[in-house]
C-alpha cells in the first residue's frame, strides 16, 4: 500500500517538474509585465504583437526562416533517408552491417563536431554562409534519423512484394512508387516528424552555419536575446503556441496509430 | 505421339553468390503445358533456378529462352511469366480485387474487361464475394488463392510456384495440391513448381527434376524416378528405401546381403561394384518356409495406419526396412524375398576418394589443403602433382573438430543396410565420402583425419 502511494508521488512529482515550467510560461504569455512572474493583468497584447510587423519583426522573421528551413529539411531528409534505407536494406550482410554503423555515427557524434565540421567544409569549398548552407547542415544531421526509421519498416515488408510488383509487369519505378511507398509511409512520415522536430530546436549547428548576413532562426535570436539582457516578453506567447501545436500534432499521430491497430 | 514444342530451354546455366556455387551447368528443357517439378533438399539451389527463371537474378553464365525467345537479359517485367510466391506477397494495402488487378491495370485494359477477369479467376479459385475483403483478414489458404488468381488471371504462357503450399497444414496442402492439378488441367498453360516435399512432387507433376548441390540429378517421370533412380541421391530422397552395396557378379546376376539374387539389369562388368536399391514395399516378408531367399529376425515392428513398417536384420548382419500389410511381432525368424524386377541397380559415382595433389618431399604431399605425412617413401619429384586416393572406410572421423586434419560438415548420410555413406564437405567446399559404422547427424560439424598408412598416391 505505502509502496503504491510512494511510486504514484513519484510519477507525480516528476510530472509537475518536467510540466511545471512550460505551464508557468502559458500562463504568464497572458499578462504584459515584461518580467516573468509579474501578474499585471489578463491580456492578449503579447500574442498580437507576434504578429505585428514592426517592434517584433525580427522575431517573427526568425519563426518563419525556422519553420521554413524546418520543413524544407526536413522534407529532403525523409527523400534521402528513404532512399538510403532501401539501399542499405539491399546491401550484402556484411555491407550492410558497416554501412549501418556509419549511419548512426552521425547521430551519436556530439553536435559541436559536427556543427564545426560543415563549418569548416562550407568555408573551404566557398559557400557563401546563409539559408543554403542551414538546410545543407540540418539534412545532413537529419537524414539518419529517417534511415533508421524507414529501415525498421523494410525488415517488416515481405521480402517478395517488390519482386511480385515487377513479375507483373510493373516497371521498377512504378512497382517503387505503388507497392514500396505505400509499405514505407509510415516509416517515412514519422522520420519527416521527427526530422523537422530536431530541425526546428537546433541551436549549435545553425549557429555555425547560419553566416553573418542577418539571418536568424528562434534559437539563435532566443541566444541572441537572452545576452543582450532579459527575454522580449513575447517568447512566453511564442512558446505556448509551439507547445500546444506540437501538442495537437502528437495527439493526432496517436489517435492514428490506435485506429491502425484496430 | 509428337511431343509439344519446348516453352523453356535452359543452357549450361550456372550461378554463384561471392565463392558459393549455387547453380552447376543446368541444362533443363520444359515443354508447353507440362507440369514441371523441380525438387530437392532445402540448399539445393531449387528456389534460386526459379528466380532465374522469373528474371529476379541474373545467372552468372548460360542462357535462357522462353517461347523461343531469348530472355537472358530481359527484366522480370518484360517476361511472360507469372509467380505465386511461397510466403505469397499479396500487396497488403490493396483489397483482394487491387491485388488480383495489378496486372491488367497495368496493362491498360478498359475497366469492363479487367473486372470481367478477375470475376473469373476469384470463381476459379473459389474466392468468389471477396473481392472487397481486406488481403490482411484472409486465412493463409484463401491468401494462397487470391495470390494464385493473382498470377493466372495475367494468363502467362509459364507460370511459376515457389512452395507455395510450404506454410499450410497438411489438410490445407493436401486439398490445394489437387486444386492445383486441376487448375493445371483447366488452364492448359505450363506450371513450374519448386518443392522440397517428394510426395507433393510425384502427386502433381509431368516432369521432375531432382537436384542436389546445385547440379541436376535425374529428369523423369514420377514413375520413372521413384522406380529407377538414377542414383543413391534420387533413391534415397524420393520415397523409402534400402540401398545397399552389390557386385554385379555377371549380366542378370548380383550379389548383396551376401547373397547371389537374379535381377533384369544387364551391360554392367563381370564383379562390377554397383548400389542396389530396394524399395521397403518391394520386399516380401512371410513364415519360414522353402520359398525363402534368404532370412532375418524382426527387430522394429511399427503400425503405419495402412501397412507395418518393420526392421529386419540378417544372419549376416545387414538391415532392411520392409512395408507389408501383414504384421510380424519383433524376435520372430522371417522369410525374406525379392523378385528380379523389384532389384534396382545402379552404377556407382565412385569407388574412392580422390583428391588432386602436390608433392611436398618424399615423405608428405599436400591436397585438400592440409599437408599429410606418408608412410612410405614415393620417388616423385617434389613440388609434382599427383592424384590421391583414400578408401571411404579409412577415413576417421571424430567428435571434436580441433582433433582431426581437416575440418568439414557432414552434409548427406546413406545408411548401407550395415553401415553409413557420409558426404562430408570441408571449407574449401571439397567432397570427401565416408563409410562409418558411427551415427552422425546432418550438418554435425567433425574433425578429419587420414592415416598415414591409407593414402596412395597415384603417379601421373
Amino acid at each position: 500500500m505505502i509502496k503504491r502511494i510512494l511510486s504514484r508521488s513519484y510519477l507525480g512529482v516528476l510530472l509537475i517538474m518536467l510540466y511545471a515550467p512550460i505551464l508557468i510560461i502559458i500562463i504568464f504569455s497572458f499578462t504584459e509585465s515584461k518580467v516573468l512572474g509579474n501578474w499585471t493583468g489578463f491580456s492578449f497584447k503579447l500574442y498580437t504583437s507576434i504578429f505585428k510587423s514592426g517592434v517584433h519583426h525580427s522575431l517573427s522573421n526568425a519563426l518563419w526562416n525556422t519553420l521554413i528551413i524546418g520543413l524544407i529539411s526536413a522534407f529532403a531528409s525523409m527523400i534521402l533517408g528513404t532512399m538510403a534505407a532501401i539501399g542499405i536494406y539491399n546491401l550484402r550482410p556484411r555491407a550492410r552491417k558497416t554501412v549501418q554503423l556509419l549511419n548512426t555515427i552521425p547521430i551519436l557524434n556530439p553536435d559541436i563536431i559536427t556543427a564545426i565540421s560543415l563549418f569548416l567544409l562550407f568555408i573551404s569549398l566557398g559557400f557563401s554562409q546563409g539559408y543554403t548552407t542551414v538546410i545543407l547542415a540540418h539534412i545532413t544531421f537529419c537524414t539518419p534519423y529517417v534511415v533508421l526509421s524507414v529501415l525498421p519498416r523494410l525488415r517488416r515488408m515481405n521480402e517478395n512484394l517488390y519482386e511480385a510488383a515487377l513479375d507483373l509487369g510493373a516497371t521498377p519505378f512504378y512497382a517503387l512508387r505503388k507497392i514500396m511507398l505505400p509499405e514505407l509511409k509510415p516509416g517515412m512520415i514519422s522520420g519527416f516528424i521527427l526530422a523537422f522536430t530536431l530541425s526546428i530546436d537546433d541551436f549549435v549547428v545553425t549557429l555555425f552555419t547560419i553566416g553573418n548576413q542577418g539571418l536568424e532562426t528562434l534559437s539563435t535570436y532566443i541566444y541572441a536575446d537572452a545576452r543582450k539582457g532579459g527575454l522580449t516578453p513575447e517568447l512566453r506567447p511564442l512558446s505556448a503556441i509551439i507547445f500546444i501545436t506540437v501538442l495537437v500534432l502528437l495527439l493526432f499521430i496517436n489517435q492514428r496509430s490506435v485506429k491502425k491497430k484496430r | 505421339m509428337q511431343k509439344p514444342e519446348p516453352i523453356i530451354t535452359i543452357e549450361h546455366v550456372s550461378h554463384s553468390f561471392g565463392d558459393k556455387i549455387v547453380l552447376d551447368d543446368i541444362n533443363l528443357v520444359v515443354r508447353k503445358g507440362e507440369f514441371v517439378t523441380i525438387l530437392g533438399p532445402s540448399g539445393c539451389g531449387k528456389t534460386t533456378l526459379l528466380r532465374l527463371i522469373a528474371g529476379f537474378q541474373k545467372a552468372s553464365e548460360g542462357k535462357f529462352t522462353l517461347g523461343g525467345t531469348d530472355v537472358t537479359e530481359t527484366p522480370p517485367h518484360h517476361r511472360p511469366v507469372n509467380t505465386v510466391f511461397q510466403k505469397y506477397a499479396l500487396f497488403p494495402h490493396l483489397n483482394v480485387y487491387q491485388n488480383i488487378a495489378f496486372g491488367l491495370n497495368l496493362k491498360k485494359l478498359p475497366s469492363a474487361d479487367i473486372k470481367r477477369k478477375v470475376m473469373h479467376v476469384l470463381k476459379m479459385v473459389t474466392m468468389t464475394d471477396y473481392e472487397e475483403r481486406d488481403v490482411g483478414s484472409l486465412s493463409g489458404g484463401q491468401q494462397q488463392r487470391v495470390a494464385i488468381a493473382r498470377a493466372i488471371v495475367n494468363e502467362p504462357q509459364v507460370l511459376l510456384l515457389d512452395e507455395p503450399l510450404a506454410a499450410l497444414d497438411l489438410k490445407m496442402r493436401k486439398d490445394m495440391q489437387m486444386e492445383i492439378r486441376a487448375m493445371h488441367k483447366k488452364l492448359g498453360i505450363t506450371f513450374v513448381y519448386v518443392t522440397h516435399d517428394q510426395e507433393e512432387a510425384l502427386t502433381l507433376s509431368d516432369t521432375i527434376v531432382v537436384m542436389s548441390e546445385g547440379k541436376i540429378q535425374q529428369i523423369g517421370t514420377p514413375t520413372e524416378i521413384y522406380n529407377e533412380p538414377a542414383n543413391a541421391f534420387v533413391a534415397d530422397f524420393i520415397g523409402e528405401s534400402n540401398i545397399m552395396n552389390g557386385v554385379m557378379i555377371k549380366d542378370s546376376l548380383v550379389e548383396f546381403a551376401d547373397h547371389q539374387f537374379e535381377c533384369v539389369d544387364k551391360g554392367f562388368g563381370q564383379n562390377e561394384p554397383v548400389d542396389v536399391v530396394l524399395r521397403p514395399e518391394d520386399i516380401y516378408i512371410f513364415e519360414l518356409s522353402e520359398a525363402a531367399q534368404f532370412t532375418g529376425t524382426v527387430t522394429s515392428c511399427i503400425f503405419k495406419g495402412v501397412h507395418y513398417e518393420m526392421m529386419v536384420i540378417t544372419p549376416e548382419g545387414y538391415e532392411f526396412l520392409i512395408q507389408d500389410y501383414h504384421n510380424f511381432e519383433v524376435g520372430r525368424t522371417v522369410s525374406l524375398l525379392v523378385k528380379p524386377n523389384d532389384i534396382h541397380v545402379m552404377k556407382k559415382e565412385r569407388l574412392i576418394n580422390t583428391f588432386e595433389g602436390v608433392v611436398i618431399d618424399k615423405t608428405q604431399v599436400r591436397f585438400l589443403g592440409h599437408t599429410f605425412k606418408l608412410d612410405e617413401k614415393i620417388s616423385v619429384a617434389n613440388g609434382s602433382k599427383v592424384k590421391v586416393a583414400v578408401d571411404f572406410n579409412k577415413i576417421i572421423l571424430q567428435d571434436n573438430e580441433e582433433d582431426g586434419m581437416i575440418r568439414g560438415d557432414v552434409r548427406f548420410i546413406l545408411y548401407k543396410g550395415d553401415h553409413y555413406h557420409l558426404t562430408v564437405v570441408t571449407k574449401d567446399q571439397e567432397h570427401i565420402f565416408v563409410d562409418t559404422n558411427d551415427v552422425w547427424d546432418d550438418g554435425d560439424r567433425i574433425g578429419i583425419t587420414i592415416p598415414p598408412e591409407s593414402i596412395q598416391i597415384i603417379n601421373q
